[in-house]
């Protein structure tokens, strides 16, 4: 169980921030292309330099080491990055995926990572990402490479990660019906500031 | 010692090479006309120069004017290792990490060589002291700029991957292990290269001068010896700590990689 809190914070662009999340929450962020959105979740995750401050239970983010804010505060970011040749070098534990709930199947993990189309490689991502078990999950535009079921799967997964380990989900992305599908907070990025949204 | 002198008209045929072979690059369009001029107007004169003041050292013997033209050597070399970087950082922090690393590495390695190997008497004596520690300097000064300029263009061309594993909790060392590795391997195939093909590709330069000057071959073979073994040793401890200086640079205290501190800069001489 885990509550996240925005004390203003600040990124370049962006009115310093204020929200607090419970456990279980998530909180659907939409706004414009380029209005500070994913330097907000990179913020967070303490990927930048910013101001304010950010809390997970009572732990403030500059009092624990980096490294391991981010295996609790996770960013799954819009475009993956891999370095080893194949996707199953990239997991601690390969062959203990649920990996078809997500639509993939245990070869893909053997093959070549250029090989794999965008929407396989994401949603291979958020497997990655779910690896140290977060506590506060940050997705940027998750299911932005997929076809109608996947992304059905990919909100499906999210939701029992969230309702079965009690995690934070900040949710951000561009479809307001899907935002109103996965999240129970609505906030936007309006004018330079993060506000409530109905 | 028969060395057989060199008359002006001896040199001036071989800097008619390099001037053709910087003919051909204005031909081609490779850009490189304007640095082999510059290099090899610099060859001539600092070589003139510095057999001038090699004689007064050598003659002086005194420690000071050693450590003097030692000193000059580093900065001029740790100057050049960041001369020809494409990505600086900024207010001079790549100089700031090549100097300490080549004078430790090359200093301790070159007091060793003297004192313990060597064995010279007095154990700064100039004769040996200076052109060991431009050896060292020299390839040293060559694996830590290869090093840093494949560090650097890494970082940045693969700046998603390092940063996915910095959000995945990996530490700034982790996270950038890879590329370093790379760096460092990259930047010591030339002295790998040069022990394993020693005197079947080509005769080294130190042996070749010490045979030309009359030399018996075995013990210009034992000296040359040595100094590879002195230079892989200094070369590959400079990149090492080089790069971990430079590494360093490049994240914050909270494990942030910060490439809003390197800047690109356009090649010059």
């Amino acid at each position: 169980m885990a509550t996240l809190r925005l004390d203003a914070l600040a990124v370049p662009g962006l009115a310093p921030a204020s929200l607090e999340l419970g456990a279980g929450d998530c909180a659907g962020i939409s706004g414009p292309s380029g209005s500070g959105k994913s330097r907000l979740l990179r913020a967070i995750a303490d990927l930048d330099p910013h101001g304010g401050e950010v809390w997970l239970d009572d732990v403030a983010c500059a009092s624990v080491p980096a490294p391991r804010w981010r295996r609790d505060v996770t960013l799954l970011p819009a475009e993956s990055a891999w370095w080893h040749d194949t996707a199953g070098e990239h997991f601690r534990l390969p062959g203990a995926l649920p990996l078809e709930r997500l639509g993939l199947q245990a070869s893909q993990l053997e093959q070549p990572v250029s090989e794999l189309s965008t929407g396989q490689r994401q949603r291979l991502a958020l497997l990655r990402a779910l690896e140290n078990r977060p506590r506060a999950l940050l997705l940027d535009e998750p299911t932005a490479a997929l076809d109608a079921e996947n992304i059905e799967r990919v909100e499906a997964f999210v939701r029992d990660y969230r309702e079965s380990a009690g995690a934070v989900v900040l949710w951000v992305g561009h479809d307001a019906r899907q935002l109103d599908r996965v999240a129970n907070r609505r906030v936007a990025v309006r004018d330079g500031a993060l506000v409530s949204a109905a | 010692m028969n060395v057989i002198a060199l008359d002006h008209w001896d040199l001036a045929g071989a800097a008619a090479l390099v001037l053709a072979l910087g003919l051909s690059s204005l031909w081609l369009q490779l850009g490189l006309a304007r640095q082999l001029l510059v290099a090899g107007v610099r060859t001539v004169v600092q070589l003139l120069l510095v057999g001038v003041v090699l004689k007064t050292v050598f003659a002086a013997e005194h420690p000071l004017w050693t450590a003097l033209i030692g000193t000059v050597m580093l900065l001029v070399a740790a100057r050049e290792v960041t001369s020809r970087q494409g990505r600086d950082l900024a207010r001079g922090k790549l100089f700031a990490s090549a100097l300490p690393s080549l004078l430790l590495s090359c200093a301790a390695v070159l007091v060793l060589t003297l004192v313990v190997f060597i064995d010279t008497d007095p154990w700064y004596e100039p004769r040996y002291a200076i052109p060991i520690f431009g050896m060292l300097l020299g390839n040293a000064m060559t694996g830590v700029a290869l090093g840093l300029n494949t560090l650097m263009k890494n970082v940045a061309t693969q700046r998603q991957a390092v940063e996915q594993r910095l959000m995945l909790g990996a530490t700034r060392v982790e996270a950038l292990a890879d590329i370093r590795r790379e760096a460092m391997r990259g930047a010591m195939i030339p002295t790998v290269n040069a022990m394993a093909t020693a005197g079947i590709v080509s005769l080294p330069g130190m042996m070749t001068g010490q045979i030309l000057a009359g030399t018996p071959p075995v013990e210009a073979v034992k000296y040359q010896i040595l100094v590879m073994f002195i230079i892989t040793a200094s070369t590959g401890f400079a990149i090492q700590m080089a790069l971990a200086a430079t590494a360093r640079m490049l994240f914050d205290e909270r494990h942030r990689l910060r490439l809003d501190r390197v800047r690109k800069r356009a090649n010059q001489t």
